[in-house]
């Protein structure tokens, strides 16, 4: 079968990103609560944050002026690949313990796999990204395993 | 309230059904920072990316999934691990239902591990996932 993946590409793996340090509020977490419509108090009182809370919490602050034409900023850790258009693709993740208000998060992303599958409609290419998450003192928080695919 | 000694294999966990609205998914993007806009300009999205409507974020129905464990354990107990994949795009106006079964129970841990789905109005599975918790008793 042809590949999509040349060396240049496959290269990526293994490469990461600018870490992320974000700080977690009350108010962020009241905003994602009510906005995915949780029913439980602690998430609604901002006490704990849901567990797909990071999933949003993590994605870097861009100017307006950088983002792209379909909304999105241009990810600094996708390689330039021969299809464009990004789907996401699932997740997985393992908690350590919840996050609460006044968490000072320290967030890393690694590329651990870029692959290519033969989908219905054509090509697909996967890129695997490995996420971690450590608190102020450096325990982990959460691993996270992210796919996005690019069709 | 569940306890582990409770629980068997099989069991159904209470189900809920989501349907997004314009002004849910503007709040939910705003509230995550994504401004993609197959999530808010109909147009860019039929015309330019090709979807039949807006879609709603895949993440969001991840997040719908944790709910239904989230939900049914309280503070009985805690989610350990949990994965989903988006198999279907899902479109606003859509009346998604998240569901969620027992398949597997380890006693020693008192761990379960559930199957969870998203499902369609037709019966497709658009969003099928995963989890592990773990029962305080």
């Amino acid at each position: 079968m042809d590949t999509l993946l040349t060396d240049d590409i496959r290269a990526w793996i293994g490469r990461s990103d600018a870490p992320q340090t974000i700080e977690v509020t009350r108010r962020d977490i009241i905003k994602y609560a009510l906005a995915s419509e949780q029913s439980l108090p602690r998430y609604l009182n901002g006490d704990e944050a849901p567990p797909m809370f990071l999933f949003g919490a993590d994605r870097p602050l861009t100017a307006l002026a950088e983002l792209g034409p379909d909304g999105l900023r241009q990810d600094n850790l996708l390689p330039p690949l021969p299809l464009k258009r990004v789907m996401a693709g699932g997740v997985k993740q393992r908690y350590q313990r919840a996050i609460v208000p006044g968490d000072v998060l320290h967030i890393t992303r690694t590329v651990s796999d870029i692959f290519e599958k033969q989908g219905g409609s054509g090509p697909l290419i996967f890129v695997v990204y490995d996420i971690e998450v450590r608190d102020a003192a450096g325990a982990l928080v959460m691993q996270e395993t992210q796919t996005r695919i690019i069709r | 309230m569940p306890t582990f000694d409770t629980l068997t294999v099989g069991t159904e966990l209470p189900s809920r059904s989501h349907t997004a609205s314009n002004v849910s998914l503007f709040l939910y993007n705003a509230a995550i920072w994504n401004p993609h806009r197959i999530h808010y300009d109909e147009n860019y999205t039929r015309e330019v990316e090709k979807h039949p409507g807006i879609v709603i974020d895949g993440p969001l129905q991840g997040d719908w999934l944790t709910q239904v464990v989230t939900r049914w354990l309280q503070d009985d107990g805690e989610l350990l691990e949990f994965e989903y994949s988006n198999r279907r795009a899902s479109y606003l106006g859509d009346r998604l239902t998240a569901s969620g079964r027992i398949v597997a129970l380890d006693a020693a841990r008192r761990e379960a591990s559930l199957d969870l789905a998203i499902t369609d109005e037709s019966g497709h599975i658009t969003t099928p996932g995963h989890a592990l918790v773990r029962l305080r008793r």
